[in-house]
């Protein structure tokens, strides 16, 4: 056991998956040599060699296009797409070619790969390096959507995300990159499409995703000091969904809040909330309520992004009025 | 073959014509054997194509498609050139491409006609036709991005040391699209073993090239940027298309890098189902349906010493062929509506929660 940041723990998972198959390749930009502007990929060049770990010019197609070819014809790569705002110049490539070419070929084709990214604010980078963009993948059939809040998680859903034969977009949590955890030594594997109940309690599910589950957790600490009992639920997988976990959860404390922070329109949450209507209304004991950031662009100010995004003090304002009334 | 277009400007497309005919490329270094096997792919192409359209006007085939008549030695070309274990990528206009590699015309016709025999099982249709088990690895129908994937393939070719090439076809308009230039660049910086094709028909769906382009020949003026050879070929020529092939594949396998082709060819219809194609002036369609690669090149047989007889009989087994291919199409069964649920996930199921 080891104490590694979530930053570390993304070159972890890659790297024990090359050691075990030479099929994984990792191709970004400024990955290699730089070790990649966010740090999680440091190591991987010196360890597998330029062969293995390829710097590439700022041309996102290519990129992922070439990982697309590679995956189809025997390989198994990692591609980084630096910020996940730079999927709106290559989202052809990832729509309409990875995730649809096993569907339209009836299955002759096999699509094994990874695309890593910086997802989500906080960072103050304004409105084109903030983005939250798991819901823009969850809308389309054949992508796979995983974002891991802890550096454990990191590892385990890595390692699963590249031996997993479709393809999946991994959303690292920018503004977790310095955080630290505890992960164990040797071999993770982790299993795509569950959920982790990160605190049991009685009166309310909260569910949350990347950046938002430390902050679902310190909103239930704090909820747990006026009485309280607050459950939270890191999705960590929203394609596959683990609706089981989510819907147990509901079942026990008939009140759920999604703590999301992607702007609200057709957000992550609405899709659940729908499902929970749909399939778990009676057991509700008030409305379904979801906490998003309003559905504006993110400024860039340190003043105005934390007033915009979902908070700790938020989301223990929004359950303990909605629980109260 | 020079285009008159470096001043060109905006609106102002004249005719452009096809080289006059001649006998000069009948010494080109191809054997007769060769020669044969061009002239019957192109023949089996041809009357696929004709017959695709006529299955359109009988409301068999349904959606869209883009037909290639007039365009046939460029697949033929190439594809007699690549090794069975090569990779096509194509467009949306891939029937002929597909045939190229030696996929079945039952299958493809299917396909197109949304059955169960199809080469997709009817879940792709006539723009995405695939066939791995022949090299033929997909049929791309946004512009652009399959330049970029085959990259992929030829990339992993390399990595795995396979001596295999990706060729990748695309028409004229791709060239003004940003993957086409991420992609040549990318394939150049590291020496991938691929070979792209522009097929240049002079017409970017239903708008003059020239009219929407900066330079006169929209592949070959734009390899220089990329540290390629500038290379024009007649692509209604099977022969100089087949030795263009030749050179550009081994260029590719032998690790000295990538290829842009640009094949100079005309399509005899519109740009899809859609289009009767009458923004193109009298005078250069009916001066390009002169210059067909099939009479240009029954011609050269003919002067080569091929008999009419043996000719019309090649001419005949692709007719066979592709009668035989619409009786099997036509016979089909509908694809099952589980079918519509399969192959979302390589489990083969389309589950997106427990």
């Amino acid at each position: 056991m080891a104490q590694l940041s979530y930053r570390d723990a993304v070159a972890r998972g890659i790297a024990q998956e090359m050691r075990r198959d030479e099929r994984v390749v990792v191709v970004g930009e400024d990955i290699a040599g730089a070790g990649g502007v966010f740090k999680t990929t440091v190591g991987l060049l010196d360890e597998f060699g330029p062969k293995r770990v390829i710097d590439t010019p700022i041309s996102e197609q290519a990129i992922l296009g070439a990982a697309m070819g590679a995956a189809m014809t025997g390989l198994r790569p990692v591609a980084e797409i630096m910020f996940s705002d730079f999927f709106a110049v290559c989202w052809d490539i990832v729509v309409n070619q990875i995730a649809k070419t096993r569907y339209m070929t009836a299955g002759q084709v096999t699509m094994p790969l990874v695309i890593k990214t910086g997802n989500g604010g906080g960072l103050r980078f304004g409105a084109q390096h903030s983005q939250s963009i798991e819901n823009w993948a969850m809308a389309i059939p054949g992508l796979k959507v995983v974002t891991p809040s802890t550096a454990e998680d990191v590892v385990g859903l890595m390692a699963a995300a590249i031996r997993d034969d479709d393809p999946v977009i991994f959303c690292e949590h920018k503004g977790l990159y310095a955080a630290k955890g505890e992960v164990p030594d040797g071999e993770i594997i982790d299993t795509l499409g569950t959920a982790k109940v990160r605190r049991p309690g009685r009166d309310a599910t909260i569910l949350a995703l990347g950046m938002m589950v430390p902050r679902a957790l310190a909103a239930a600490e704090d909820l747990a000091t006026r009485g309280i009992d607050a459950e939270v639920i890191d999705v960590r997988s929203l394609v596959p969904l683990d609706t089981r976990t989510i819907l147990d959860s509901v079942a026990r404390t008939g009140r759920l809040f999604t703590v999301e922070e992607n702007p609200q329109l057709l957000g992550w949450g609405a899709e659940i909330a729908s499902l929970v209507a749909d399939e778990a209304f009676w057991d509700l004991d008030g409305p379904v309520q979801r906490i998003t950031t309003p559905h504006i662009p993110l400024p860039s100010a340190d003043s105005l992004e934390d007033l915009v995004m979902p908070s700790a003090e938020s989301v223990a304002r929004t359950v303990e009025k909605a629980l109260q009334s | 073959m020079r285009l008159p277009l470096a001043e060109h400007r905006y609106g102002e497309h004249g005719v452009v014509l096809p080289p006059e005919r001649s006998d000069s490329n009948d010494a080109l270094d191809v054997d007769l054997d060769m020669r044969r096997q061009l002239y019957r792919s192109m023949r089996e192409m041809r009357t696929f194509e004709k017959r695709a359209y006529d299955l359109f006007m009988k409301q068999l085939v349904k959606g869209t498609s883009h037909l290639s008549l007039g365009m046939e030695a460029i697949a033929a070309g190439f594809g007699a050139a690549m090794q069975e274990d090569d990779y096509t990528f194509a467009t949306y206009r891939g029937h002929a491409h597909t045939l190229a590699r030696g996929v079945p015309m039952t299958p493809v016709l299917a396909e197109l006609l949304g059955r169960a025999n199809g080469l997709m099982g009817g879940k792709g249709g006539s723009m995405h036709l695939t066939s791995v088990e022949h090299g033929m690895m997909g049929s791309y129908a946004i512009i652009g991005a399959h330049l970029t994937i085959a990259n992929g393939a030829a990339w992993s070719a390399q990595y795995r040391g396979s001596g295999q090439v990706a060729v990748c076809f695309f028409g004229d308009g791709t060239t003004n699209i940003g993957a086409f230039h991420e992609a040549l660049n990318y394939a150049a910086v590291y020496r991938l073993p691929v070979v792209f094709v522009c097929e240049n028909n002079l017409y970017m769906e239903y708008t003059s090239i020239r009219d929407i382009t900066a330079v006169a020949h929209p592949a070959a003026d734009r390899a220089a940027a990329y540290g390629l050879e500038s290379i024009v070929v007649d692509g209604n020529d099977a022969d100089a298309v087949h030795l263009a092939a030749l050179e550009a594949l081994d260029r590719a396998r032998s690790g000295r890098g990538p290829s842009l082709v640009e094949a100079l060819t005309y399509r005899h219809g519109g740009h899809s189902r859609a289009d009767p194609g009458k923004y193109r002036p009298t005078g250069e369609v009916d001066a390009w349906k002169a210059y067909d690669p099939l009479t240009i090149y029954r011609e050269r047989l003919g002067r080569l010493g091929v008999s009419e007889a043996e000719l019309d009989a090649m001419d005949a087994t692709a007719l066979a062929l592709v009668d035989a291919a619409t009786e099997g199409a036509i016979a089909g069964e509908l694809p099952s509506p589980e079918s519509a649920f399969t192959d979302v996930w390589a489990d083969g199921g389309w589950s997106w929660r427990n």
